[in-house]
């Protein structure tokens, strides 16, 4: 369970941080808090959009789905259920990509970075390392 | 179990703490008040007028000059600019017939008038002016009635593609505050008491204009050459 609930919170703080992203883009909350000024720079510059929609918009969407499935994994019918596990392995796999490509454009293309960028690559990375945790939980379950 | 239900229960505490936290830092972001806010009584220096006359557009040659006192909030200024200034730019000012000046008269009842005019002027700063002053026109059922427009605003210099730093720095010092005063101080001077007004060859016009009435008053005070 400590595993489903860390991956809860975490999907909880990557939601705020990514629609604090996302309300800025939007011009609704003036500047951002970044010290640096790279955060700016990222936001503004054509890869914050994606296929499309805007990066951030991607990132309220993903930790939203994190968060759900989380918070149902947590509920007595599906506590002793391995899928949700899967499910969230699967979800934050997807996210540490697609974490890594923004990192890289920001390393090597954008040459800015964004802490709050950073932020959400812990925080994606935590999320898959305390699914992955149990999903080892459940194989040593079923392997006793 | 009873200690699992124990952490259970503690899982919710936190998480609630922590959501409430998180909505009521989106929410004070969200709600806060206006970061910058250009004032009205600006004591005027010296260097907010020397040589500044408003923002021009056309040749210096032009046997014509055309001056608009005007206020970004202004909804017959927001038609004149979007609807009728296209035509009085093709017909009259790329033609080399008419300059036209604007200059800022931001009415008290506007809240954002003045924050638009400084806006516009930031971006002059930067060579956008006009670029800004078009978005800002297009744009004013958007902003005018924001609870916050300075966040709009600066998304249009955003798009106007500039230096946001510059821009930052520019809007946070009002730096064009007292300029923007000395232009309607100087509509005052002229007799102007509301938007849009123009000023042609000394006589003011107020109210609601179509470019065909312009161009007919241009015809009557310089004849097209035949």
């Amino acid at each position: 369970m400590i595993y489903r609930m860390s991956a809860a919170l975490l999907s909880l703080i990557g939601l705020f941080v990514s629609a604090y992203l996302y309300l800025y883009k939007m011009g609704r909350i003036g500047s951002l808090a970044c010290g640096s000024g790279g955060c700016e720079t990222v936001q503004l510059s054509q890869w914050s959009r994606f296929a499309g929609l805007e990066v951030a918009l991607i990132g309220v969407a993903g930790y939203a789905g994190l968060l759900l499935v989380s918070l149902a994994a947590l509920q007595p019918g599906l506590a002793a259920r391995r899928w949700p596990t899967r499910v969230l392995v699967v979800l934050a796999g997807l996210g540490v990509g697609f974490t890594i490509y923004l990192t890289y454009l920001e390393l090597f293309v954008i040459n800015a970075i964004c802490r709050w960028c950073v932020a959400s690559a812990v925080i994606i990375v935590s999320i898959l390392i305390v699914a992955l945790l149990d999903q080892r939980r459940f194989s040593r379950i079923e392997a006793s | 179990m009873a200690a699992t239900q124990a952490g259970v229960k503690r899982f919710y505490v936190i998480f609630a703490v922590l959501a409430l936290g998180g909505l009521g830092v989106l929410g004070y972001l969200l709600l806060k008040p206006s970061t910058v806010s250009i004032p009205a009584n600006v004591a005027i220096q010296v260097s907010d007028t020397s040589g500044f006359r408003g923002y021009v557009k056309g040749t210096p040659d032009a046997p014509v000059e055309i001056t608009e006192f005007a206020d970004y909030q202004c909804p017959f200024c927001q038609t004149f600019a979007t609807l009728q200034m296209p035509t009085i730019e093709e017909r009259l000012i790329e033609t080399g017939r008419v300059r036209w000046r604007y200059r800022d008269f931001p009415l008290q009842q506007h809240q954002f008038a003045r924050l638009a005019a400084h806006s516009a002027a930031c971006a002059d700063e930067q060579g956008k002016y006009w670029d800004q002053h078009q978005r800002i026109y297009e744009g004013q059922s958007e902003w005018a009635p924001a609870r916050d427009a300075g966040p709009i605003f600066r998304n249009y210099a955003r798009a106007a593609g500039l230096d946001m730093n510059r821009y930052d720095v520019c809007m946070k010092a009002g730096k064009y505050a007292g300029r923007i005063q000395a232009s309607y101080n100087e509509g005052v001077r002229l007799g102007v008491s509301s938007t849009p007004t123009l000023l042609v060859s000394g006589r003011l016009y107020r109210g609601r204009f179509d470019s065909d009435a312009i161009i007919k008053l241009v015809d009557s005070l310089a004849p097209r050459r035949k």
